[in-house]
């Protein structure tokens, strides 16, 4: 809501001494930010009011000049001409005897321009006739401008007269708070914030004349979206009077082109009052204006020259032929006000908040009509509103008044139970009542505070003051915010973070401790990135959520993985010129659930019952914490004292052996082929029957499609399965002190033998005298026979009570060796 | 070598006189001082100490003196052998040292040569301002909640007391599950956190809850369709907004210094009333570049203030949704983006550093916490 100063002046008085950011300071305090101050004009020196004397053609040049003899008073005419200067102009749009704005040599217009006496075109040019670009007013170059005949004095400053100079407040107005889209509103809360007296306008209208004619009738058949349809008929209107002054400059500087008089006052206002109007041509209108619900199929061309379909939820302000305009909202064509347009109507009403929100959203239509009623309009003000217009019209286009029609529901008169030591409780600072009556009195509420709970009717205007929370607010709001102490409440002792919570920083910690970059990508993907992973149709990670109105259509889904933006996060990477790119991602993803055919809306008037609440949990889809990595390049670096090899698939495996190891998880290993890996360097890693996750290399197909560079590695592992299993008290382990035997065995084996099978079947069979095992080495070729390798394991044996003999020490590696050849073939090599 | 000596005769062996000890000793002493490194000295212990050495054969010798006699030229051997011996040890760590010294000298590096060997993974900074803010409430006794980012409507507006038709319910502030009366919702505060745990909490309730929000917002040098927040929330029997501004201070303080306050202005949230957005007073200025063109600030473009976030009382009507008594219990909330507050606490420019993810930016940040 943009604010002349000047504007708000006639209603409050304000010292004026205050310039625009004093008000905004005042403004500010009671929570109405302003988001800039603007001064209208950037005009410095002398601009006066001036008459046209003579004009002289000159017409050697190129182009047609004028050489005007122009009146601007005695004071400030030339020595030689008491009262007139000379003045050269390029304008044709003037006669004598009109009244035009003079800048006087040495005025500086914007662009700093200063004007000065110079000769041009063989005169001597004593200064300029302004248009209204020139003075930054606006667009308007067609020619300069001219003053209504009899508006000003010769010699009159023309800085008041044009609004130059004065200073625009952009505020910010919150949604609870539609009352302040309009002068009156920013007024009173001005006036109420300086404590000065505050002159409503609504109250300064003088009486209309005697109605003389016929008036359209009014109706509403849908009381409760319009109850109150006011509407005022004026005939004999001259379409061609112009808007005076005042209104252009007030509406240039709220922001609002000027396009005629009838549209312009309704425009005018709306800014003053806050009550959207509109004007119908009444010569377009047969029978009555009714405000009703639209019929189904029935279409309106709105003055955006858009046709529109209507919805039966729509309300429509409509004649016998059909609707007129979309109510509150914009008007239609067929009735719009023309440059023939002699009869007009004027339509205030008070329609329904919800019922607007809902048309202008279902019609994609936010105007400066529905953003008000959309806020809450006064209820009372229709009637004055309408009226204030017809004056103007009157007034100023000659119009006569033929009478006012409406229909209305009489408001329910509510009031409020308010005890004023609410205020204490919720504030936590101490009020006297005598200070919240008058607090609430400068709002316009009337109350009676003879008992200890007041009844309190709140006003017209703040259709938001409804319940005692909202009274208590508004006197805060007005005492000051900053007049409520500090106190720190003391909370029960807190239990701290829980196992899951503190889980999940410790990963973060350690996979950044390998060398890990943390990343947060957006969650939006494409199905063309899951066609990229290679990921197949019938695959989990295709049920995904998808959204109504996403950002891009490239990119309508909620990931199912992670990988997608890790992909993308790498690949911004290396066009950058980075080649060891390890990245990884904690988030969560989600995976659809089978759509419910009815959404729970469970009352906000009462706590929703359990099953509500079940249903409510239902409706949300899966969302399990995932981790992922891409990992590209080297993790270690390399530099003069060698080259460190890029991380591979063992890299991206060993990271998940070793994060479950970290979380004290017992983690088996399988190969698999899930895309997007390599089918045959693609790790499945479990826990019993719980999968935690895949890791290893990206397939090729995988780098080709998505442009990472060849042989780059990933992992994703859920999250949630990890955190479940994890052991955050892990047992201390026996520490024994006698001697270790160590012993190494090569077997033999098929290439298609698992290690970790091996493993495990050596670990068994080596009984509990084994500490522990680790493979060393693999070899293959001659004199492994093809197909075959052979695996080199180290084996640590100790006892917790004495020194192994060389005997058991033999026994226990032969039995491992003798189970490995029993169960995988394996032949221990010489 | 003389033959025992058993008959007690008085024999004169020149080699155990006095004189030639001394000479033999004198000369020992003058080959130990003048060995110049362990091999040589090797070699002059060899000579005169070793089997062969004229101290040894003089030794020999003692056994063919009479009983009387052998006495005194043991111990004049034995002050002889122990005058070389202990030269030779002291020369030997002498020289010993001198080895060990040349060998360091030979294995001198250029220490100023090192580089990362390791490449240095690092926390994203969102994650680790979470973490901090987390621990400031954690210390207060707040516990921290959680909620899932895509939310059902209810908790993220209903509840809230954003009513069906609230103008904040539109495609242009909110992304929506397809369908749109699919009942679902990109959270777009976190707010419906607060929700769940009122529902799910015993009271009194002190919980914190940052996490990811969205809005459809597109992304720019201020702006992200996706960000962050943190939410307070508590709810207990005479809560007031002195204890709301209290916390905030609080808050304040820890994130940015000692003394730094918060100050409230009006303002409008429908679950809370009332309702205000929070100012820090700038920690860079603390407020002395205000109308001192001398010593601009940066951080609060010399308006001594950085807006914040927003707060309020919780709103009766949220209470009661929540099936809690108004009467008995009040509350507040508040909440901050973490993108900013990282932005003008950093000295980020760009909102968009904090969403490409480049190793730059999350490296310069470290491990956090
Ligand atoms: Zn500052």
């Amino acid at each position: 809501m943009r604010v002349p100063v000047s504007w708000l002046r006639d209603y409050v008085a304000l010292p004026n001494e205050m310039s625009g950011r004093d008000v905004a300071a005042l403004l500010l305090s009671v929570g109405f930010e302003v988001e800039g101050v603007e001064t209208v004009g950037d005009v410095r020196g002398q601009l006066v009011v001036g008459r046209v004397q003579s004009i002289e053609e000159l017409t050697e040049f190129k182009k047609p000049i004028r050489w005007c003899q122009v009146e601007v008073g005695q004071a400030l005419g030339a020595a030689e001409t008491p009262g007139i200067r000379g003045i050269v102009c390029g304008a044709r749009n003037f006669s004598e005897g009109d009244l035009v704005v003079v800048a006087l040599s040495g005025t500086t217009l914007p662009g700093d321009f200063t004007i000065a006496t110079r000769e041009t075109y063989g005169h001597i040019s004593d200064g300029m006739l302004c248009s209204a670009r020139e003075l930054g007013l606006g667009d308007d170059h067609s020619g300069i401008i001219i003053l209504d005949a009899g508006s000003a004095e010769v010699g009159a400053d023309a800085f008041p007269i044009l609004g130059l100079g004065d200073e625009v407040l952009e505020v910010a107005v919150t949604p609870d708070r539609g009352y302040a889209l309009s002068l009156r509103g920013i007024a009173r809360e001005a006036a109420i914030a300086a404590g000065v007296e505050f002159a409503d306008p609504a109250d300064q209208l003088a009486d209309l004349p005697v109605a003389t004619g016929d008036a359209l009738q009014a109706a509403s058949s849908d009381k409760a979206a319009c109850d109150l349809l006011v509407l005022r008929t004026l005939a004999n209107f001259d379409p061609s009077a112009p808007t005076p002054g005042f209104i252009k400059s007030r509406l240039a500087a709220v922001g609002v082109r000027s396009i005629s008089l009838a549209v312009d006052v309704t425009n005018y206002v709306m800014f003053e009052l806050g009550q959207p109007l509109h004007a119908f041509d009444a010569d377009k209108i047969s029978g009555a204006i009714t405000a009703r619900r639209a019929n189904a199929g029935e279409t309106l061309e709105t003055l955006d020259h858009v046709s529109r379909t209507l919805d039966p939820d729509d309300l429509v302000i409509a004649d016998d032929s059909g609707a007129l305009s979309l109510a509150g909202t914009m008007g239609g064509s067929s009735s719009e006000i023309s440059d023939t347009t002699t009869r007009i109507v004027i339509e205030a009403a008070h329609f329904d908040s919800v019922v607007v929100a809902r048309m202008s959203r279902r019609h994609k239509l936010s105007s400066e009509s529905s953003r008000r009623f959309e806020r809450g309009v006064d209820r009372m003000i229709p009637p004055v509103a309408s009226a204030r217009a017809a004056q103007l019209l009157i007034e100023h286009g000659g119009a006569t008044y033929a009478g006012t029609t409406a229909v209305e529901t009489a408001p329910d008169a509510e009031l409020i139970a308010f005890d004023p030591q609410l205020t204490a409780r919720i504030s936590g600072h101490t009020y006297e009542n005598e200070n919240i009556a008058n607090i609430l009195r400068s709002l316009g509420c009337e109350l009676n505070d003879a008992d200890s709970t007041w009844q309190v009717k709140a006003p017209s205007w703040r259709p938001d003051l409804s319940s005692p929370i909202d009274l208590v607010e508004e006197v805060i709001r007005i005492d000051g915010y900053d007049k409520v102490p500090t106190s720190l409440p003391t909370a029960p002792n807190g239990r701290g973070l829980t196992d899951a919570q503190k889980l999940r920083r410790r990963v973060g910690v350690f996979l950044a401790g390998r060398g890990l970059v943390e990343v947060r990508n957006y969650p939006f993907m494409g199905e063309n990135e899951l066609n990229d992973l290679s990921i197949a149709s019938d695959d989990v990670r295709r049920n995904t959520v998808k959204l109504a109105n996403p950002l891009s259509d490239e990119q309508p889904l909620m990931r199912s993985t992670l990988l997608p933006g890790l992909v993308s996060a790498v690949n911004r990477n290396t066009s950058r010129g980075f080649s060891d790119v390890p990245l990884f991602e904690i988030a969560s993803v989600s995976f659809a659930v089978a759509s419910s055919s009815e959404v729970p809306r469970p009352s906000v008037l009462a706590k929703p019952n359990q099953d509500e609440i079940a249903k409510l949990q239902a409706l949300v889809p899966n969302q399990p914490t995932h981790i992922g990595a891409v990992i590209t390049g080297a993790i270690q670096t390399s530099g003069w004292w060698g080259s460190s090899p890029a991380a591979t698939w063992r890299d991206a495996i060993e990271i998940v052996l070793a994060l479950a190891t970290e979380l004290g998880i017992q983690v088996q290993v399988q190969p698999s082929d899930v895309a997007p890996w390599h089918p045959g360097r693609c790790a499945l890693i479990k826990s019993g029957d719980v999968v935690i996750g895949l890791a290893g290399e990206l397939s090729p197909r995988v780098t080709a499609a998505t442009g990472l560079p060849t042989r780059s590695v990933a992992f994703e592992i859920n999250l949630d399965e990890l955190m479940a299993l994890a052991n955050t008290t892990p047992a201390a382990p026996q520490i024994w002190t006698y001697p270790v035997a160590k012993e190494d065995i090569a077997l033999v084996v098929a290439n298609d033998i698992a290690v970790a099978d091996l493993l495990a079947c050596i670990t068994e069979a080596a009984g509990e005298l084994l500490e522990d095992v680790k493979l060393f080495d693999i070899y293959t070729g001659s004199p492994i026979p093809e197909g075959h390798q052979s695996l080199a394991f180290a084996l640590r044996f100790r006892s917790s009570d004495r020194t192994l003999s060389a005997d058991e020490v033999a026994s226990a590696r032969t039995a491992a060796v003798l189970a490995a050849s029993n169960k995988f073939g394996a032949v221990l090599r010489g | 070598m003389s033959a025992p000596n058993k008959s007690f005769d008085p024999v004169e062996v020149s080699t155990l006189a006095p004189v030639y000890l001394d000479q033999q000793v004198t000369a020992a002493l003058d080959a130990i001082a003048n060995a110049s490194d362990l091999d040589e000295l090797k070699a002059v212990r060899l000579l005169h100490t070793g089997d062969r050495s004229p101290l040894a054969l003089a030794n020999r010798e003692i056994g063919a003196l009479p009983p009387a006699a052998k006495a005194e030229a043991g111990k004049r051997m034995g002050q002889a052998r122990g005058a070389v011996n202990q030269a030779l040890e002291v020369k030997t760590a002498e020289l010993e040292a001198k080895r060990d010294e040349q060998i360091l000298l030979t294995e001198t590096v250029d220490v100023t040569a090192v580089s990362e060997l390791s490449l240095r993974g690092s926390r994203h900074p969102l994650t680790t301002i979470q973490e901090q803010i987390t621990d400031v409430f954690l210390a207060l006794g707040y516990e921290l909640a959680e909620g899932p980012e895509i939310e059902a409507e209810w908790f993220n507006f209903d509840a809230l007391n954003i009513a069906p038709n609230h103008p904040a319910r539109t495609m242009q502030d909110t992304f929506f599950v397809e369908h749109e009366d699919s009942g679902l919702v990109l959270r777009t505060h976190t707010s419906p956190v607060q929700i769940r745990s009122m529902l799910n909490r015993e009271l009194p309730i002190y919980v914190v809850c940052p996490g990811r929000v969205f809005r459809t917002d597109e992304l720019d040098a201020t702006h992200s369709p996706v960000f962050h927040q943190v939410e307070a929330l508590v709810i207990d029997k005479g809560i007031t907004m002195a204890d709301l501004k209290g916390t905030l201070d609080h808050f304040a303080q820890t994130m940015f210094g000692a003394g730094i306050v918060t100050r409230l202005r009006p303002s409008y949230f429908p679950f809370t009333e009332p309702s205000a957005e929070v100012d820090l007073q700038c920690f860079a200025c603390r407020g002395a570049s205000v109308d001192n063109p001398s010593a601009p600030c940066r951080t609060c473009r010399s308006e001594g203030w950085i807006e914040w976030g927003g707060c309020g009382m919780v709103n009766p009507k949220v209470l009661v949704a929540c099936g809690i008594d108004p009467d008995v219990y009040t509350g507040f909330a508040f909440g901050m983006g973490l993108e900013r507050t990282l932005m003008f606490r950093h000295g980020i420019t760009d909102m968009r550093d904090m969403v490409e993810g480049d190793i730059r930016f999350t490296r310069a940040f470290g491990l956090g916490g």
